[in-house]
């Protein structure tokens, strides 16, 4: 399971920086569901299948899905490619590249093993633990949360209506 | 190298290589029905239009299958100078595993099946919102006008046949208290079958997976007669055959499903013990045809009609259905 979990996140944080460079959108898409595909095996790995599965279904199998969508729509053609590739130039990258640099040292030094961390990965999390919790103490933010996704459900009937 | 030979016949590796093995023959019996069924659909067809059909070669014409997969594999496999070479590749080979690794987890015998994992039914969701890739990608790469339509249609349908495709298994994913299809399975031989239970969950059930595997009458994203054909009007090939075998794949491993979830799957009304394989088989075999008789019978919907039957008849019914399920299941447990 270690071993799995390395070559995940390998494959991730790869396919994470392949997003970032990739001059084409579709196929920055597309490193984006592998990175995500990617995270949801790690989380197989951490003991957590569930929120695995959930990675896969609503992220990589459904909000990507919409984003590749509108892209293909959009017909971004070989001209965005080299705009791509013209604002991705070295100079423009140096600077959040270095403070990025800077929070990589941070994240370093926060994961390294002698500072006192909670262990992943202890029990396994099965589906039935989540509803349990979602439905005991978090009760009142499931329900805030149902109360936004129908204030939205609204405003795109709204805004989707046909002027008479 | 003796140590070699005793690790591997220590009873841990056996019993892992002898997994392996009943993974590969399911994966071959999986794709050679589905081959198989390319023959069963045309003489079938055939019989219901007063025709003959494929009867030239071998016994019934059995050997057309082999015939079409030669003549497939030896096609000049081109592709076009417009297209995004990756992408292109890409999305056949997404259409047909997605649709394989489907069947990871239908329960065929007690003891065959590749995987029985807790989450199984999960994971089926995951690989068909997965699978939409593939005719996403295929459309748009193909960079042709014909192919990007069916494509943007397919992942319309898709993306709205999947919501309540979810929905209306929660039903059954309640009474049995599980999302292994196996404890599924064994919990409707205790009981009863959930297409009792479940009628209005078996009904919506069915809709969407037509819809899934892009068959008649649900496949606006390859109306021949609008769209050339749809999102792979570009390829050809194996390629194309692919997406070809990939549908019938589908078509095999939806039936499965339907069996495990609603028709108490190894089950039959004698011998369970003996020939549990038959009666998968035979009801499998049911449902494969039933896709069959469904494009002989009926026509093509309007697109829009066929969203708004989806969005506002198939997911109000499969909440409805979800609320009954779930109020009748606290009921009985005397919450």
């Amino acid at each position: 399971m270690e071993l799995l979990f390395y070559v995940a996140a390998a494959i991730a944080l790869l396919s994470t920086a392949l997003v970032v460079t990739s001059p084409n959108p579709v196929h920055a898409l597309l490193y984006l569901v592998l990175s995500l595909l990617a995270v949801a095996t790690t989380f197989f790995t951490l003991g957590a299948p569930f929120a695995g599965v959930l990675q896969v279904i609503v992220y990589a199998g459904a909000i990507l899905v919409l984003f590749v969508f509108v892209v293909m729509m959009l017909n971004l053609g070989r001209r965005t490619t080299e705009q791509e590739r013209i604002w991705l130039s070295p100079v423009a990258a140096a600077g959040p590249a270095i403070l990025a640099t800077v929070l990589l040292f941070m994240l370093g030094r926060v994961i390294m093993p002698d500072t006192t961390l909670t262990a992943a990965g202890l029990k396994t999390i099965t589906a039935k633990d989540v509803g349990i919790i979602l439905y005991g103490p978090y009760l009142l933010a499931v329900e805030l949360a149902s109360m936004l996704l129908l204030a939205g459900l609204v405003a795109a009937y709204h805004l989707g209506k046909s002027e008479q | 190298m003796s140590a070699f030979v005793d690790w591997l016949s220590s009873p841990v590796v056996l019993a892992a290589i002898w997994a392996m093995v009943k993974a590969v023959i399911i994966l071959l019996g999986l794709v050679l029905s589905a081959a198989w069924m390319i023959w069963l659909e045309r003489r079938l067809l055939a019989l219901w239009q007063d025709r003959y059909g494929p009867n030239r070669i071998g016994p019934f014409g059995l050997g057309q299958v082999i015939a079409d997969m030669i003549k497939i594999f030896f096609k000049e496999d081109w592709t076009p100078p417009f297209v995004d070479k990756a992408t292109f590749i890409l999305a056949p080979l997404i259409a047909m595993s997605m649709m394989m690794l489907g069947f990871l987890f239908v329960p065929i015998t007690p003891t065959w099946g590749v995987s029985s994992a807790d989450l199984g039914m999960l994971f089926f969701f995951a690989i068909g919102g997965l699978a939409v890739y593939a005719v996403m990608l295929g459309g748009w790469a193909s960079n042709s006008k014909y192919s990007l339509l069916g494509g943007l249609r397919s992942t319309a349908q898709t993306i709205s046949y999947e919501v309540f495709m979810g929905l209306s298994l929660m039903g059954v994913v309640m009474q049995a208290g599980t999302f292994n299809l196996r404890e599924i399975v064994e919990y409707q031989q205790q009981n009863v079958w959930f297409i009792v239970p479940q009628f209005i969950g078996f009904c919506v059930w069915s809709l969407a997976a037509v819809a899934v595997t892009h068959r008649t009458p649900f496949d606006l994203p390859e109306a021949e007669s609008e769209l050339a054909a749809g999102y792979h009007t570009e390829y050809s090939g194996m390629k194309f055959g692919m997406f070809f075998v990939g549908e019938y794949v589908g078509i095999v491993m939806v039936s499965g499903l339907t069996v495990a979830l609603f028709f108490g799957g190894w089950e039959g009304p004698f011998w369970t013990e003996k020939i549990p394989f038959v009666w998968f088989a035979i009801k499998c075999l049911f449902f494969m045809s039933s896709f069959i008789l469904l494009r002989a019978a009926l026509p093509r919907p309007r697109y829009d009609h066929m969203m708004s039957a989806a969005w506002k008849v198939c997911l109000p019914l499969s909440l409805i259905n979800l609320l009954v399920t779930g109020a009748i299941v606290l009921w009985n447990h005397g919450a």
